[in-house]
């Protein structure tokens, strides 16, 4: 079995064409950056006017049981409707890339939303105390410190996306969906399992892309990594310095912040 | 409707066999994921390590998992082993982080008190950790419980018979009723398997019900 | 100065009722002083306070500084104009410290350089190690974040600060320094300050004028913290206020000029014959810069004076103190004799309790 499949990938035929790995990674690129596009426009300002104002929280919710509904059922129904209106290339892909969004909303909605919720009501009233304008609020305060939530939001839907992007090859969607699903058809286990490899590398290769985005994008402040080098030095200089004493708020502020953060 | 009564024997069985593939892999997945979630709040390098691990396979898509699998255990690919052990390794995934929190968050004097009244670290767990934690380990299998019985679905593309059964062969048919009814009795059983687990978590929280 | 005309809140309960958290308030708060709001959970401080901003707008009545109705200005630039100090700080966990004080002087449109100039000055000003400019707001203790929220609400130079409780979150101990701090702030900077706090001894250490509100955000006393202790207005006030009331009036009487005992002193390492050679059962032992150390009992030194036959229960009080300091140096003291240093520290004689009290009797007599 290892030997067919290493024999899979070095074979030249399955790296050229319309059927060759690179162009199937890019289709499956290019589905995945088209529907978190449309799902962010649609979600982020959504999920922050909801965490902003408080309002309207059934919409999260709601979002969210939509979940319980089956992925590749929606994904054939929205097909079997939609489809038939579509006279072109497009008659695949618009009902795939719909349901792709469907799925990716709600993640990215309720990230979204959490994290504007979750910035602490103090920082927030500190803001519009000092005079900062509700759009100022938003922008300088809760949207940084959403900034984690929303980005653990963002991966798992963009893992959501990959994942179904290769089943709605049933739908005769492109990408690499398509060696699992004419493998299945043609026999050819070999196929499938080359690109069952690729599609789990490309979805732990985004997902490391964006733990690594995570890293520069999030304020150290909030995801603890400043507090993780400082501990040391914050107490050792208390015991220099005893009237800068480090009290059990700060400890415990320390522990909290770093603790949170270690996900993945 | 009409087709959906007619087809009610065949829709019962494709449900127990689903109900079967989404809920063991639960059952499984939370008696592995209990000790490696009480094993993650011992040191912080083993919660990373397990967290991350856990993470990792968690990314791994589902359709990608199923054909992969028989290639590693040496199963059939048309086993339902397969698609047992794929969902219970995204379920163990799921919940070893919440248990981990779970575990966590019990109060520190509700734990000193039991340290201080000579529970060793075994029975602590069992009669006063484990307990407490059971609402936040209820949710997670929730959430765990709605995407099980969603991905099971998938695995009717690689000819495995469940619910998802309705879904395939409705859409090759060009048959819309057929899918309809597959994607209602996914939901159906969904919000059956979201209501056992409330109801064992309502059972074995009996203090939480209690109002001041 | 900040000054509230009859002003209400009132909230809606829902079914047709309303609460009332302020009702018909009238005060001001002078100009280049602390006004401090005190009362119990419930007396509609906090509300009074953050009607100043218009975080929360009045149901009816005016509030103005310095004569201009704070309804008819804009919010945001009201808001900008005045310093804002909440309970847990509320700093900006995802901006370093440097970058939270310049906050409101980026806001106003100040370039960057000379925003964190300032902001630089301030964070050494409120007693912070300028090293902690680039730390974040987890990495600090609850009085080091507290110290930065003062400098953000002083970073634009505001005229007007309002505080909520600054200092209730922390330890005692640093609740203390941070007070003696913030009253050393306020001798160089004389801003108008309206600060509320629960805690009533706080308010009579830190206010030049007090306003004690009842529940339903009534005042019931507006006097300097001397009138409220010796002459509260009812007995919801003088509950408040609490007991030893007597005691702590004490703390705003100067300490007046006495004539002070000289004392035979011994330095530290002195020999039992040096001490002896005193002739006194109680010698004061003191530092190289002539510092009070503490009392040493002559019988019990056997060759020399050393640090751990010192007795370290009195207080020592400052020739500037307070008439409270000079009883309590005189009551804690092992000898019965009160220690007194002059402000630089350096000790010059000791005063007794009986000495004391002749001076306080002759000011009630004065008073009355």
């Amino acid at each position: 079995m290892n030997g067919a499949l290493l024999d899979w990938f070095r074979d030249p035929a399955n790296w050229t064409g319309p059927d060759g790995v690179p162009t199937r990674v890019a289709e499956h690129l290019r589905y995945t950056a088209v529907t978190l596009l449309i799902a962010l426009v649609i979600a982020v300002p959504i999920g922050a006017w909801v965490g902003h104002t408080g309002r309207m929280r059934w919409l999260v919710t709601g979002a969210n049981a939509a979940r319980a509904v089956p992925t590749l059922g929606l994904l054939f129904a929205v097909s079997m409707l939609v489809g038939p209106l579509i006279k072109s290339d497009l008659a695949f892909v618009i009902p795939s890339i719909a349901v792709l969004v469907l799925l990716a909303v709600p993640p990215l909605l309720s990230g979204t939303y959490a994290g504007i919720e979750s910035v602490d009501p103090e920082a927030r009233d500190a803001a519009s105390g000092m005079g900062m304008t509700g759009s100022q609020v938003l922008w300088q305060v809760e949207l940084p410190c959403a900034l984690p939530l929303f980005l653990s939001g963002l991966r798992s839907a963009t893992l959501q996306v990959i994942a179904t992007a290769t089943v709605a090859a049933s739908v005769s969607l492109g990408g690499l969906g398509r060696y699992l699903i004419d493998g299945l058809a043609s026999r050819d286990y070999t196929q499938m399992v080359a690109g069952s490899v690729l599609v789990a590398l490309l979805a732990l290769v985004a997902d490391g892309v964006l733990a690594l985005l995570e890293r520069y994008a999030v304020s150290p402040g909030i995801s603890g990594r400043a507090s993780r080098v400082a501990r040391t030095r914050a107490t050792s200089r208390a015991t220099a310095d005893s009237t800068l004493s480090v009290g059990p708020a700060g400890a415990t502020a320390l522990a909290g912040t770093s603790s949170e953060r270690d996900r993945t | 409707m009409t087709w959906a009564l007619d087809h009610l024997d065949e829709i019962l069985t494709r449900a127990v066999q689903h109900a079967w593939l989404a809920g063991l892999p639960l059952v499984l997945g939370l008696l592995i994921a209990l000790p490696l979630g009480w094993l993650a709040n011992r040191k912080a390098w083993i919660h990373g390590t397990l967290l991350t691990t856990t993470g990792l396979l968690y990314t791994i898509p589902s359709l990608a998992l199923f054909i992969l699998l028989p290639s590693i255990l040496g199963t059939k690919i048309l086993d339902p082993v397969n698609v047992i052990i794929a969902m219970t390794v995204y379920t163990v995934a799921l919940l070893t982080r919440t248990v981990a929190d779970g575990l966590s968050a019990v109060d520190p004097a509700t734990r000193q008190a039991a340290v201080a009244m000579g529970f060793g670290p075994v029975a602590r767990v069992r009669s006063v950790d484990l307990p407490l934690a059971i609402p936040v380990v209820a949710a997670g299998l929730r959430v765990a419980a709605v995407s099980n019985v969603s991905i099971v679905s998938v695995a009717s593309l690689i000819g495995i018979s469940q619910l998802g059964y309705f879904l395939t062969d409705g859409y090759a048919r060009t048959f819309p009723t057929e899918v309809w009814v597959g994607i209602v009795a996914c939901v159906l059983l969904a919000l059956v398997f979201d209501l056992v687990i409330l109801g064992i978590a309502w059972l074995l929280t009996p203090w939480t019900r209690v109002r001041a | 100065m900040i000054r509230f005309d009859g002003v209400t809140k009132q909230y809606d309960t829902g079914s047709g009722t309303t609460s009332v958290a302020v009702d018909h308030l009238s005060l001001e708060a002078p100009t280049g002083k602390i006004t401090v709001l005190v009362g119990p959970s419930g007396c509609g401080k906090t509300t009074t306070l953050r009607m100043v901003n218009r975080m929360i707008s009045p149901s009816s009545g005016t509030i103005s500084i310095d004569g201009r109705d704070t309804a008819s200005m804009d919010v945001a630039e009201l808001r900008r104009g005045m310093g804002y100090v909440i309970q847990h700080a509320g700093l900006f966990p995802h901006r370093t410290v440097l970058d939270n004080v310049t906050t409101v002087p980026r806001l106003l449109g100040v370039d960057k350089r000379s925003a964190r100039a300032r902001a630089m000055e301030l964070i050494e000003r409120v007693g912070l190690d300028p090293d902690l400019a680039r730390r974040y707001p987890a990495q600090l203790s609850g009085g080091q974040q507290q110290r930065v929220g003062v400098a953000r609400a002083l970073a634009a130079d505001p005229p007007v600060m309002l505080m909520d409780e600054p200092f209730s979150a922390v330890d005692p101990v640093v609740r203390e320094q941070l007070q003696n701090e913030f009253l050393r702030l306020q001798s160089e900077l004389s801003k108008t300050i309206l600060f509320v706090t629960h805690d009533i001894d706080e308010a009579v250490k830190l206010g030049d004028q007090v306003a004690v509100l009842r529940i339903g955000g009534v005042l019931a006393q507006l006097a300097t913290p001397a009138t409220l202790l010796s002459d509260p207005v009812d007995d919801f006030v003088a509950g408040f206020v609490g007991r030893d009331r007597g005691y702590r009036a004490l703390s705003f009487a100067a300490a007046p000029e006495l004539r002070l005992e000289p004392e035979p002193t011994v330095p530290l390492g002195a020999s039992a014959e040096q001490v002896r050679a005193t002739g006194a059962t109680w010698v004061i032992c003191v530092g190289e810069s002539g510092e009070p150390l503490g009392w040493v009992r002559a019988a019990a030194v056997t060759e020399s004076v050393t640090r751990d036959l010192l007795h370290r229960g009195g207080t020592v009080a400052s020739t500037d103190g307070s008439l409270r300091a000079l009883l309590d140096a005189a009551l804690s003291s092992p000898s019965g004799r009160g220690v007194v240093a002059d402000t630089e520290g350096r000790f010059v004689g000791t005063i007794r309790a009986s000495e004391v009290v002749p001076v306080i009797e002759a000011r009630q007599a004065a008073s009355t």
